[in-house]
């Protein structure tokens, strides 16, 4: 059976440097950093006392006030995003075929603000359970793509996809399977995370892998420099309307790119760190590739992971030049994490935005904070380092890696 | 309006998102007010936050109404 193809009809993005997709692009492009000392709870005592929080967002201006209470923030999130790609992307709601729309979405953790809360208050109490009843169905994983099917009556395939950081990087792979095999006509995937809480930034701490550069937060999230201690939290959403490329060219919507390829692949190696030849990280790339019938030499960009830890940073690009050889030097390679910090099961979504937008105005947006070259990296390689670059992208690659060895890889490719 | 019933009402404005006129003691909680089962659980257990009293659930079950979690509860507080 042939396979259908695929296009991107639709994009929404809630981020800590921007609030709608408009704004995210100008806030890539100007280099902005959404790093910020943490307002979400008081972090004094912690070794990590900044974050890339939401700036200025009111859940209230987009849902009433009694869903909003019934819903976690990453569910929240879910809900502002995919209502900005399901407008973007202007679908008939009347028209759609809603057994054929499904919604596959991406989370690394699911409601552990919720999860925290309600333990807090159980251990405050003398062991009798008070539990809200809302407490499991705000906090499960796969409640964020139920809230969106709910409103919208979407009845096609629905579920969350969970791989920690390539979390949104399965989802959109699945939604491309299900709708190449002609299962779906339209899946709204993409993926949240609202991890800025006590229990996310503690854990995480506790794991060494965030930053510790308190006294600039906005420097902190350094990609690729020598001097890059490790992650910065951010949280919010992205959210991508895929769409079978018959059904939007018959409605005329607007067609940003055509999602070609998806790549999968494990580490099995470390439940946290990097394989350190890169054996997972080769393989996911070379899979993605084949998957889309593309060779190394026709990819322009890469969006990496590049979370700016020590050992990832630095494994990945060592991947990079493995897979595309002397070609390897002609890709604008960028981390946008360097600016939204990382958005855990949310970063494969919007860092596909941020891909799909650099195609779009044809300007690969920076890795900023760079000032001190790394010797383990090729100084050959353009890391599209603190000024945006002018680039005819024709086909963007875009990876996300999670703890656990998961590996995720999309690939985008402009339409002729 | 009694004490009680001023704190009943205020809940459930809270809880249901509902208007102040809306809660008028004839008002059945999944009828009227727009509540869910776990709406109705959620009720419950702020009732007996704010009066300190326990509710057990086959009480629960016959409190279906504002005015009827009002007398439950005038009756729990006597």
């Amino acid at each position: 059976m042939e396979l259908k193809r695929v296009v991107v009809t639709g994009l929404g993005a809630l981020t800590p440097i921007g609030n709608t997709v408009e704004e995210y692009w100008n806030a890539l492009i100007a280099g902005k950093s959404g790093a910020a000392p943490v307002t979400h709870f008081d972090a004094e005592k912690f070794k990590t006392r900044f974050a890339c929080e939401l700036k200025d967002f009111t859940v209230t201006d987009f849902i009433d006030r009694k869903s909003a209470r019934k819903m976690d923030k990453f569910s929240q999130y879910a809900m502002v995003a995919s209502d900005e790609a399901i407008v973007d992307s202007k679908l008939d709601l009347d028209a759609v075929n809603k057994l054929r729309v499904g919604v596959i979405w991406g989370a690394g953790i699911g409601g552990l603000e919720t999860f925290q809360e309600e333990m807090m208050n159980f251990a405050k109490g003398d062991g009798t359970p008070k539990f809200n009843p809302f407490f499991i169905p705000k906090m499960i994983a796969d409640i964020a793509p139920g809230n969106i099917s709910i409103k919208y009556g979407f009845m096609g395939p629905n579920y969350t996809t969970v791989s920690a950081c390539a979390s949104s990087a399965n989802a959109m792979i699945d939604a491309l399977n299900n709708i190449r095999l002609g299962h779906c006509d339209v899946i709204v995937t993409g993926g949240s995370e609202a991890a800025v809480t006590i229990a996310g930034m503690g854990g995480f701490n506790a794991m060494h892998a965030m930053s510790t550069r308190n006294d600039d937060p906005q420097s902190a999230s350094r990609p690729f420099d020598a001097t890059r201690d490790g992650f910065v939290l951010g949280e919010g959403a992205g959210a991508i309307v895929l769409e079978e490329y018959e059904h939007a060219k018959a409605r005329g919507a607007k067609i940003y790119a055509e999602l070609v390829g998806g790549g999968l692949s494990s580490d099995a190696y470390h439940m946290t760190a990097p394989h350190p030849e890169g054996i997972g990280v080769v393989a996911v790339m070379k899979n993605c590739l084949e998957n889309a019938g593309m060779q190394p030499e026709d990819v322009d960009h890469i969006n990496t992971h590049g979370t700016s830890t020590p050992l990832g940073d630095v494994a990945e690009l060592k991947a990079i030049t493995e897979i595309f050889g002397t070609h390897a030097k002609n890709i604008n390679i960028n981390s946008t994490k360097s600016m939204t910090g990382h958005l855990l099961g949310a970063a494969g979504a919007i860092e596909a935005i941020a891909s799909i937008l650099a195609m779009e105005h044809g300007i690969v947006p920076p890795t900023i904070n760079h000032t001190t070259a790394d010797e383990n990296i090729d100084p050959s390689l353009n890391l599209t380092l603190n000024k945006p670059q002018k680039r005819d992208v024709k086909v963007a690659m875009s990876n996300t890696f999670g703890f656990g060895g998961h590996n995720a890889c999309v690939l985008f490719k402009k339409l002729d | 309006m009694s004490d009680i019933a001023s704190r009943v009402k205020a809940i459930i404005v809270d809880k249901l998102g509902v208007d102040e006129n809306e809660v008028v003691p004839e008002g059945s909680f999944t009828n009227d007010l727009g509540a869910d089962s776990l709406d109705t659980v959620e009720l419950i257990m702020e009732f007996e936050k704010e009066f300190d009293i326990q509710i057990p659930d086959d009480q629960a079950e016959n409190i279906a109404t504002v005015g009827q979690a009002i007398q439950y509860i005038e009756e729990a507080k006597k």
